[in-house]
Protein backbone atom coordinates (compact mmCIF):
# COMPACT_ATOMS: atom_id res chain seq x y z
CA UNK A 1 0.00 0.00 0.00
CA UNK A 2 2.77 2.40 0.85
CA UNK A 3 5.39 0.94 -1.45
CA UNK A 4 5.77 4.41 -2.93
CA UNK A 5 8.19 4.85 -0.02
CA UNK A 6 10.48 2.02 -1.07
CA UNK A 7 12.52 1.49 -4.21
CA UNK A 8 12.66 -1.75 -6.19
CA UNK A 9 15.19 -3.18 -3.72
CA UNK A 10 12.98 -2.41 -0.73
CA UNK A 11 15.19 0.45 0.44
CA UNK A 12 13.91 3.81 1.58
CA UNK A 13 13.15 6.28 -1.20
CA UNK A 14 10.59 8.61 0.38
CA UNK A 15 9.64 8.86 4.04
CA UNK A 16 5.96 9.71 4.18
CA UNK A 17 4.49 7.52 6.90
CA UNK A 18 5.51 4.79 9.35
CA UNK A 19 2.58 2.66 8.20
CA UNK A 20 3.64 -0.31 6.13
CA UNK A 21 7.35 -0.16 7.00
CA UNK A 22 9.05 -3.22 8.49
CA UNK A 23 10.64 -3.57 11.89
CA UNK A 24 13.97 -4.20 10.11
CA UNK A 25 13.80 -0.90 8.26
CA UNK A 26 12.83 1.08 11.37
CA UNK A 27 15.69 -0.59 13.25
CA UNK A 28 18.09 0.25 10.44
CA UNK A 29 17.07 3.91 10.73
CA UNK A 30 17.69 3.82 14.50
CA UNK A 31 21.06 2.07 14.07
CA UNK A 32 22.22 4.53 11.42
CA UNK A 33 21.14 7.45 13.61
CA UNK A 34 23.24 6.00 16.42
CA UNK A 35 26.36 6.58 14.32
CA UNK A 36 25.37 10.12 13.48
CA UNK A 37 25.07 11.00 17.18
CA UNK A 38 28.87 10.61 17.46
CA UNK A 39 29.50 13.38 14.95
CA UNK A 40 28.92 15.96 17.66
CA UNK A 41 32.22 14.75 19.20
CA UNK A 42 34.06 15.99 16.14
CA UNK A 43 35.56 19.46 15.96
CA UNK A 44 34.03 19.69 12.52
CA UNK A 45 30.48 18.49 13.06
CA UNK A 46 29.91 17.49 9.47
CA UNK A 47 30.26 14.49 7.19
CA UNK A 48 30.61 14.73 3.43
CA UNK A 49 27.84 12.23 2.62
CA UNK A 50 25.43 14.53 0.76
CA UNK A 51 27.98 16.96 -0.67
CA UNK A 52 26.61 18.56 -3.81
CA UNK A 53 22.99 17.59 -3.09
CA UNK A 54 20.32 20.25 -2.76
CA UNK A 55 17.57 19.91 -0.18
CA UNK A 56 14.59 22.23 -0.01
CA UNK A 57 12.56 22.54 3.17
CA UNK A 58 9.06 23.41 2.07
CA UNK A 59 7.12 24.57 5.09
CA UNK A 60 3.52 25.45 4.35
CA UNK A 61 2.87 25.48 8.10
CA UNK A 62 4.81 27.13 10.90
CA UNK A 63 7.48 25.20 12.73
CA UNK A 64 10.58 26.06 14.69
CA UNK A 65 12.01 22.82 16.05
CA UNK A 66 11.28 20.60 13.09
CA UNK A 67 12.48 23.07 10.49
CA UNK A 68 15.63 23.95 12.40
CA UNK A 69 16.61 20.34 13.07
CA UNK A 70 15.95 19.37 9.43
CA UNK A 71 18.08 22.28 8.33
CA UNK A 72 20.90 21.39 10.73
CA UNK A 73 20.68 17.73 9.75
CA UNK A 74 21.04 18.62 6.07
CA UNK A 75 23.97 20.94 6.80
CA UNK A 76 25.76 18.31 8.88
CA UNK A 77 25.46 15.98 5.90
CA UNK A 78 27.12 18.73 3.80
CA UNK A 79 24.06 19.23 1.60
CA UNK A 80 23.04 22.66 0.36
CA UNK A 81 19.80 23.51 2.05
CA UNK A 82 17.16 26.07 1.42
CA UNK A 83 14.26 26.70 3.79
CA UNK A 84 11.10 28.20 2.38
CA UNK A 85 8.06 29.34 4.28
CA UNK A 86 5.48 29.13 1.60
CA UNK A 87 2.77 31.20 3.23
CA UNK A 88 4.99 34.17 2.51
CA UNK A 89 5.82 33.33 -1.08
CA UNK A 90 4.30 32.58 -4.44
CA UNK A 91 1.39 30.35 -3.39
CA UNK A 92 -0.03 33.44 -1.80
CA UNK A 93 0.20 34.94 -5.29
CA UNK A 94 -1.93 32.09 -6.60
CA UNK A 95 0.64 29.53 -7.79
CA UNK A 96 -0.51 25.91 -7.42
CA UNK A 97 1.40 23.42 -5.29
CA UNK A 98 2.49 21.43 -8.33
CA UNK A 99 3.72 24.53 -10.11
CA UNK A 100 5.81 25.44 -7.07
CA UNK A 101 7.27 21.91 -7.11
CA UNK A 102 7.95 21.97 -10.87
CA UNK A 103 9.78 25.28 -10.53
CA UNK A 104 11.96 23.99 -7.74
CA UNK A 105 12.65 20.81 -9.71
CA UNK A 106 13.87 23.00 -12.53
CA UNK A 107 16.48 24.31 -10.09
CA UNK A 108 17.94 20.78 -9.78
CA UNK A 109 16.71 19.96 -6.31
CA UNK A 110 17.37 16.44 -4.95
CA UNK A 111 15.06 16.31 -1.95
CA UNK A 112 11.97 18.00 -0.58
CA UNK A 113 11.20 18.10 3.11
CA UNK A 114 7.53 18.99 3.30
CA UNK A 115 5.28 20.23 6.06
CA UNK A 116 1.71 20.95 5.08
CA UNK A 117 -1.57 21.51 6.87
CA UNK A 118 -3.42 19.10 4.61
CA UNK A 119 -3.20 15.34 5.18
CA UNK A 120 -1.66 13.58 2.21
CA UNK A 121 0.31 16.58 0.90
CA UNK A 122 3.71 14.87 1.13
CA UNK A 123 2.33 11.75 -0.54
CA UNK A 124 0.87 13.89 -3.30
CA UNK A 125 4.21 15.59 -3.93
CA UNK A 126 6.09 12.28 -3.83
CA UNK A 127 3.81 10.79 -6.45
CA UNK A 128 4.24 13.75 -8.78
CA UNK A 129 7.94 14.62 -8.55
CA UNK A 130 10.69 13.52 -10.89
CA UNK A 131 11.94 9.99 -10.12
CA UNK A 132 15.33 11.08 -8.76
CA UNK A 133 13.78 13.28 -6.07
CA UNK A 134 13.09 12.05 -2.53
CA UNK A 135 10.34 13.46 -0.34
CA UNK A 136 10.38 13.50 3.45
CA UNK A 137 7.20 14.21 5.35
CA UNK A 138 7.77 16.74 8.13
CA UNK A 139 4.12 16.62 9.18
CA UNK A 140 0.95 16.56 7.06
CA UNK A 141 -2.38 17.63 8.52
CA UNK A 142 -3.60 15.13 11.07
CA UNK A 143 -2.11 12.22 9.16
CA UNK A 144 1.53 11.59 10.04
CA UNK A 145 4.76 13.00 11.43
CA UNK A 146 7.07 10.04 10.91
CA UNK A 147 10.43 11.68 11.68
CA UNK A 148 9.12 12.87 15.05
CA UNK A 149 7.96 9.32 15.77
CA UNK A 150 11.40 7.94 14.84
CA UNK A 151 13.30 10.40 17.03
CA UNK A 152 10.99 9.45 19.89
CA UNK A 153 11.67 5.75 19.22
CA UNK A 154 15.37 6.55 19.18
CA UNK A 155 15.14 8.35 22.54
CA UNK A 156 13.16 5.48 24.06
CA UNK A 157 15.68 2.90 22.84
CA UNK A 158 18.60 5.05 24.00
CA UNK A 159 17.28 5.04 27.57
CA UNK A 160 15.32 1.79 27.85
CA UNK A 161 17.73 -0.21 25.62
CA UNK A 162 14.93 -2.32 24.11
CA UNK A 163 11.24 -2.09 23.20
CA UNK A 164 10.41 -5.52 24.58
CA UNK A 165 8.04 -5.45 27.55
CA UNK A 166 7.62 -1.66 27.52
CA UNK A 167 4.27 -0.05 28.36
CA UNK A 168 3.94 3.34 26.72
CA UNK A 169 1.25 5.91 27.52
CA UNK A 170 0.32 8.62 25.03
CA UNK A 171 -1.64 11.33 26.78
CA UNK A 172 -3.74 14.16 25.42
CA UNK A 173 -5.22 15.18 22.12
CA UNK A 174 -4.96 11.92 20.18
CA UNK A 175 -7.74 12.97 17.79
CA UNK A 176 -5.86 15.82 16.13
CA UNK A 177 -2.32 14.55 16.64
CA UNK A 178 -0.28 13.36 13.67
CA UNK A 179 2.55 12.66 16.12
CA UNK A 180 0.35 10.24 18.09
CA UNK A 181 -0.70 8.37 14.94
CA UNK A 182 2.87 7.87 13.77
CA UNK A 183 4.05 6.93 17.25
CA UNK A 184 1.33 4.32 17.75
CA UNK A 185 2.34 2.70 14.44
CA UNK A 186 6.05 2.77 15.21
CA UNK A 187 5.64 1.41 18.76
CA UNK A 188 3.50 -1.46 17.50
CA UNK A 189 5.91 -2.31 14.67
CA UNK A 190 8.85 -2.26 17.08
CA UNK A 191 6.98 -4.62 19.39
CA UNK A 192 6.30 -2.87 22.71
CA UNK A 193 4.10 -4.68 25.23
CA UNK A 194 1.35 -2.06 25.29
CA UNK A 195 0.47 1.33 23.84
CA UNK A 196 -2.07 2.99 26.09
CA UNK A 197 -3.82 6.18 25.05
CA UNK A 198 -5.16 8.36 27.84
CA UNK A 199 -7.55 11.14 26.88
CA UNK A 200 -11.06 12.47 27.31
CA UNK A 201 -13.54 10.88 24.92
CA UNK A 202 -13.84 14.09 22.91
CA UNK A 203 -10.12 13.97 22.03
CA UNK A 204 -10.04 10.37 20.78
CA UNK A 205 -10.78 9.26 17.23
CA UNK A 206 -13.96 7.23 16.75
CA UNK A 207 -12.37 3.84 16.12
CA UNK A 208 -9.33 4.29 18.31
CA UNK A 209 -9.27 0.58 19.31
CA UNK A 210 -8.48 -0.42 15.75
CA UNK A 211 -5.12 1.42 15.98
CA UNK A 212 -3.72 -1.28 18.26
CA UNK A 213 -3.95 0.56 21.57
CA UNK A 214 -5.68 0.17 24.89
CA UNK A 215 -7.81 3.13 25.95
CA UNK A 216 -8.18 4.86 29.28
CA UNK A 217 -10.07 8.01 30.19
CA UNK A 218 -8.54 8.53 33.61
CA UNK A 219 -4.93 9.68 34.05
CA UNK A 220 -4.51 8.34 37.60
CA UNK A 221 -5.73 4.93 36.54
CA UNK A 222 -3.88 4.98 33.22
CA UNK A 223 -0.39 5.76 34.52
CA UNK A 224 -0.05 2.47 36.44
CA UNK A 225 2.91 0.29 35.31
CA UNK A 226 3.90 2.78 32.62
CA UNK A 227 7.57 2.93 31.45
CA UNK A 228 7.31 5.77 28.95
CA UNK A 229 4.97 8.77 29.11
CA UNK A 230 4.43 10.75 25.93
CA UNK A 231 2.56 14.00 26.53
CA UNK A 232 0.93 15.73 23.59
CA UNK A 233 0.49 19.44 23.21
CA UNK A 234 -3.04 20.66 23.81
CA UNK A 235 -3.70 22.83 20.81
CA UNK A 236 -5.36 25.94 22.16
CA UNK A 237 -7.72 26.21 19.24
CA UNK A 238 -9.45 23.04 20.52
CA UNK A 239 -10.83 25.01 23.44
CA UNK A 240 -12.89 27.18 21.17
CA UNK A 241 -14.34 24.20 19.35
CA UNK A 242 -16.15 23.04 22.50
CA UNK A 243 -14.16 19.81 22.81
CA UNK A 244 -12.98 20.84 26.26
CA UNK A 245 -14.47 22.96 29.03
CA UNK A 246 -11.36 25.00 29.97
CA UNK A 247 -7.57 24.88 30.24
CA UNK A 248 -7.64 24.66 34.01
CA UNK A 249 -10.18 21.86 33.94
CA UNK A 250 -8.04 19.98 31.42
CA UNK A 251 -4.95 20.43 33.57
CA UNK A 252 -6.83 19.14 36.61
CA UNK A 253 -7.84 15.92 34.83
CA UNK A 254 -5.08 15.27 32.28
CA UNK A 255 -2.17 17.53 33.24
CA UNK A 256 0.97 15.66 34.28
CA UNK A 257 2.03 16.75 37.76
CA UNK A 258 4.83 15.47 40.00
CA UNK A 259 2.23 13.73 42.13
CA UNK A 260 0.69 11.90 39.21
CA UNK A 261 4.08 11.02 37.76
CA UNK A 262 4.73 8.96 40.90
CA UNK A 263 1.96 6.56 39.83
CA UNK A 264 4.03 5.43 36.84
CA UNK A 265 7.08 3.20 37.28
CA UNK A 266 9.86 4.94 39.26
CA UNK A 267 12.18 4.91 36.23
CA UNK A 268 9.51 6.12 33.80
CA UNK A 269 10.61 8.80 31.34
CA UNK A 270 8.57 11.82 30.30
CA UNK A 271 8.54 12.88 26.67
CA UNK A 272 6.88 15.69 24.74
CA UNK A 273 7.21 16.56 21.05
CA UNK A 274 7.06 20.28 21.84
CA UNK A 275 6.17 23.04 21.98
CA UNK A 276 5.04 22.52 25.57
CA UNK A 277 2.24 24.44 27.23
CA UNK A 278 3.42 24.71 30.82
CA UNK A 279 0.51 24.47 33.20
CA UNK A 280 -1.85 23.14 30.52
CA UNK A 281 -0.76 19.59 29.77
CA UNK A 282 2.39 19.44 31.90
CA UNK A 283 3.61 21.02 35.12
CA UNK A 284 6.91 22.92 34.90
CA UNK A 285 8.50 20.78 37.63
CA UNK A 286 7.85 17.70 35.50
CA UNK A 287 8.93 19.26 32.20
CA UNK A 288 12.24 20.34 33.78
CA UNK A 289 12.50 17.40 36.17
CA UNK A 290 14.88 14.45 36.35
CA UNK A 291 12.60 12.09 34.46
CA UNK A 292 12.08 14.49 31.57
CA UNK A 293 13.94 13.71 28.33
CA UNK A 294 12.31 16.48 26.32
CA UNK A 295 15.54 18.24 25.36
CA UNK A 296 17.24 14.94 24.60
CA UNK A 297 14.46 14.38 22.06
CA UNK A 298 15.40 17.65 20.37
CA UNK A 299 19.10 16.73 20.16
CA UNK A 300 18.27 13.27 18.86
CA UNK A 301 16.06 14.84 16.21
CA UNK A 302 19.15 15.94 14.29
CA UNK A 303 20.81 12.51 14.18
CA UNK A 304 17.59 10.70 13.29
CA UNK A 305 16.82 13.15 10.49
CA UNK A 306 20.38 12.78 9.20
CA UNK A 307 19.87 9.01 9.07
CA UNK A 308 16.54 9.26 7.25
CA UNK A 309 17.81 11.85 4.76
CA UNK A 310 20.95 9.91 3.89
CA UNK A 311 19.06 6.64 3.58
CA UNK A 312 16.42 8.18 1.31
CA UNK A 313 19.14 9.70 -0.84
CA UNK A 314 20.64 6.33 -1.64
CA UNK A 315 21.20 5.68 -5.32
CA UNK A 316 18.52 3.92 -7.32
CA UNK A 317 19.37 0.81 -9.26
CA UNK A 318 19.56 1.30 -13.00
CA UNK B 1 52.61 -18.11 2.71
CA UNK B 2 53.37 -16.68 6.13
CA UNK B 3 51.14 -17.39 9.10
CA UNK B 4 49.02 -14.67 10.72
CA UNK B 5 51.32 -14.81 13.72
CA UNK B 6 54.37 -14.11 11.52
CA UNK B 7 52.58 -11.24 9.77
CA UNK B 8 51.65 -9.69 13.10
CA UNK B 9 55.24 -10.02 14.30
CA UNK B 10 56.52 -8.39 11.09
CA UNK B 11 54.10 -5.51 11.54
CA UNK B 12 54.99 -5.16 15.20
CA UNK B 13 58.71 -4.87 14.36
CA UNK B 14 58.13 -2.49 11.45
CA UNK B 15 55.94 -0.32 13.66
CA UNK B 16 58.55 -0.13 16.42
CA UNK B 17 61.10 0.98 13.86
CA UNK B 18 58.84 3.70 12.46
CA UNK B 19 57.93 4.91 15.95
CA UNK B 20 61.64 5.40 16.58
CA UNK B 21 62.48 6.96 13.21
CA UNK B 22 59.56 9.38 13.23
CA UNK B 23 59.96 10.00 16.97
CA UNK B 24 56.32 9.38 17.84
CA UNK B 25 55.46 10.58 21.32
CA UNK B 26 52.73 8.82 23.29
CA UNK B 27 50.98 7.73 20.09
CA UNK B 28 47.23 7.21 19.89
CA UNK B 29 46.27 4.06 18.01
CA UNK B 30 43.19 4.01 15.78
CA UNK B 31 41.82 0.97 13.95
CA UNK B 32 39.57 1.14 10.90
CA UNK B 33 36.44 -1.02 11.23
CA UNK B 34 36.17 -3.91 10.97
CA UNK B 35 39.36 -5.80 10.08
CA UNK B 36 41.65 -2.90 10.98
CA UNK B 37 40.28 -2.89 14.52
CA UNK B 38 41.18 -6.57 14.96
CA UNK B 39 44.76 -5.93 13.87
CA UNK B 40 44.90 -2.76 15.96
CA UNK B 41 43.80 -4.71 19.06
CA UNK B 42 46.81 -7.00 18.58
CA UNK B 43 49.26 -4.13 18.02
CA UNK B 44 47.78 -2.15 20.89
CA UNK B 45 48.57 -5.05 23.19
CA UNK B 46 52.02 -5.79 21.76
CA UNK B 47 53.13 -2.16 21.99
CA UNK B 48 51.59 -1.86 25.47
CA UNK B 49 49.73 1.34 24.68
CA UNK B 50 47.74 2.41 27.72
CA UNK B 51 45.28 4.82 26.16
CA UNK B 52 42.22 2.96 24.86
CA UNK B 53 42.15 2.03 21.20
CA UNK B 54 40.31 4.42 18.87
CA UNK B 55 37.73 2.98 16.48
CA UNK B 56 36.96 4.53 13.13
CA UNK B 57 33.97 3.73 10.93
CA UNK B 58 34.55 5.48 7.64
CA UNK B 59 31.10 4.77 6.15
CA UNK B 60 30.10 8.44 6.13
CA UNK B 61 33.36 9.44 4.41
CA UNK B 62 33.42 6.88 1.59
CA UNK B 63 33.66 8.16 -1.96
CA UNK B 64 31.17 5.62 -3.35
CA UNK B 65 28.01 6.86 -1.61
CA UNK B 66 26.55 7.81 -4.98
CA UNK B 67 26.97 4.19 -6.14
CA UNK B 68 26.32 2.25 -2.95
CA UNK B 69 24.46 4.43 -0.47
CA UNK B 70 24.85 4.26 3.30
CA UNK B 71 26.32 1.05 4.64
CA UNK B 72 23.42 -0.60 6.48
CA UNK B 73 25.57 -1.72 9.41
CA UNK B 74 27.47 1.47 10.11
CA UNK B 75 28.71 1.79 13.70
CA UNK B 76 29.75 4.90 15.61
CA UNK B 77 33.39 5.98 15.57
CA UNK B 78 35.00 6.33 18.98
CA UNK B 79 38.11 8.45 19.40
CA UNK B 80 39.48 8.21 22.97
CA UNK B 81 40.78 11.79 23.31
CA UNK B 82 41.64 15.02 21.53
CA UNK B 83 43.39 14.61 18.19
CA UNK B 84 44.99 18.07 18.14
CA UNK B 85 48.77 17.85 18.16
CA UNK B 86 48.77 14.07 18.72
CA UNK B 87 50.85 11.41 16.99
CA UNK B 88 48.46 8.88 15.46
CA UNK B 89 49.04 5.29 14.38
CA UNK B 90 46.30 4.37 11.92
CA UNK B 91 45.79 0.66 11.34
CA UNK B 92 43.98 -1.29 8.65
CA UNK B 93 44.00 -4.93 7.62
CA UNK B 94 44.48 -4.70 3.85
CA UNK B 95 45.80 -1.79 1.80
CA UNK B 96 44.45 -1.98 -1.73
CA UNK B 97 43.30 1.11 -3.66
CA UNK B 98 44.06 3.62 -0.91
CA UNK B 99 40.50 4.97 -0.87
CA UNK B 100 39.68 3.67 2.61
CA UNK B 101 42.71 5.44 4.03
CA UNK B 102 41.79 8.65 2.22
CA UNK B 103 38.35 8.50 3.86
CA UNK B 104 39.88 7.66 7.26
CA UNK B 105 42.28 10.62 7.06
CA UNK B 106 39.44 12.97 6.21
CA UNK B 107 37.47 11.74 9.19
CA UNK B 108 40.47 12.01 11.55
CA UNK B 109 41.06 15.59 10.43
CA UNK B 110 37.42 16.41 11.22
CA UNK B 111 38.22 15.47 14.82
CA UNK B 112 41.24 17.78 14.96
CA UNK B 113 44.72 18.47 13.60
CA UNK B 114 47.12 15.67 14.44
CA UNK B 115 50.88 16.22 14.59
CA UNK B 116 51.76 13.08 12.58
CA UNK B 117 49.86 10.13 11.20
CA UNK B 118 51.58 6.80 10.55
CA UNK B 119 49.77 4.15 8.50
CA UNK B 120 50.32 0.48 9.35
CA UNK B 121 48.63 -2.37 7.48
CA UNK B 122 48.88 -6.11 7.83
CA UNK B 123 48.86 -6.75 4.07
CA UNK B 124 49.64 -4.43 1.20
CA UNK B 125 48.45 -5.72 -2.16
CA UNK B 126 48.90 -4.10 -5.54
CA UNK B 127 46.12 -2.02 -7.05
CA UNK B 128 46.80 1.41 -5.61
CA UNK B 129 44.66 4.13 -7.21
CA UNK B 130 45.62 7.27 -5.30
CA UNK B 131 48.97 8.59 -4.03
CA UNK B 132 48.81 7.18 -0.51
CA UNK B 133 51.07 4.40 0.80
CA UNK B 134 51.45 2.59 4.10
CA UNK B 135 54.45 3.38 6.33
CA UNK B 136 54.71 -0.16 7.65
CA UNK B 137 53.36 -3.48 6.44
CA UNK B 138 53.24 -7.09 7.63
CA UNK B 139 53.68 -8.38 4.09
CA UNK B 140 53.35 -7.25 0.47
CA UNK B 141 51.42 -9.52 -1.88
CA UNK B 142 51.00 -9.54 -5.64
CA UNK B 143 47.43 -10.41 -6.54
CA UNK B 144 45.51 -10.11 -9.79
CA UNK B 145 42.52 -7.80 -10.07
CA UNK B 146 40.29 -10.89 -9.98
CA UNK B 147 41.50 -11.91 -6.57
CA UNK B 148 40.10 -10.52 -3.38
CA UNK B 149 41.69 -10.77 0.02
CA UNK B 150 39.61 -10.92 3.13
CA UNK B 151 40.39 -11.04 6.81
CA UNK B 152 38.07 -13.12 9.00
CA UNK B 153 38.12 -12.78 12.76
CA UNK B 154 38.59 -11.64 15.38
CA UNK B 155 39.32 -15.01 16.94
CA UNK B 156 41.00 -16.68 15.22
CA UNK B 157 42.26 -14.28 12.56
CA UNK B 158 42.22 -15.97 9.16
CA UNK B 159 43.25 -14.60 5.77
CA UNK B 160 41.23 -15.75 2.80
CA UNK B 161 42.08 -15.17 -0.84
CA UNK B 162 39.03 -15.49 -3.08
CA UNK B 163 38.97 -15.75 -6.84
CA UNK B 164 36.23 -13.47 -8.05
CA UNK B 165 33.96 -15.08 -10.67
CA UNK B 166 34.80 -13.93 -14.19
CA UNK B 167 32.08 -12.70 -16.52
CA UNK B 168 30.19 -15.59 -18.09
CA UNK B 169 31.78 -15.14 -21.55
CA UNK B 170 35.28 -15.42 -20.17
CA UNK B 171 37.68 -12.50 -20.10
CA UNK B 172 35.48 -9.99 -21.89
CA UNK B 173 35.08 -7.18 -19.45
CA UNK B 174 32.96 -4.32 -20.61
Amino acid sequence: MNNLQLNAEGRLKHFITIEGLSRELLTEILDTAESFVGITDQQIKKVPLLRGKTIVNLFFENSTRTRTTFELAAKRLSADVLSMSISTSSTSKGESLLDTIRNLEAMFVDMFVVRHGISGAAHFIASHTAPHISVINAGDGQHAHPTQAMLDMFTIRQIKKSFIGLRVAIIGDILHSRVARSEIQALNILGVEEVRVIAPKTLLPAHVHTLGVSVCHDLTEGLKDIDVIIMLRLQKERMTSALLPSESEYFKCFGLTEKKLKIAKPDAIVMHPGPINRGVEIESQVADGKQSVILKQVSNGIAVRMAIMSMAMQPMSQ
Amino acid sequence: MLTIEELLTNLDLALRQVIEQRQLVNPMMIGIRTGGVWIAEQMHQRLAIEEPLGLLDISFYRDDFSQLGVHPHVKPSAIPGHIDGRDIILIDDVFYTGRTVRAALNEIFDYGRPNQVVLAVLIERDGKQIPISPDCVGVRMALSAYQRIKLLGPDPLVIEVENMPLHSEGETVR
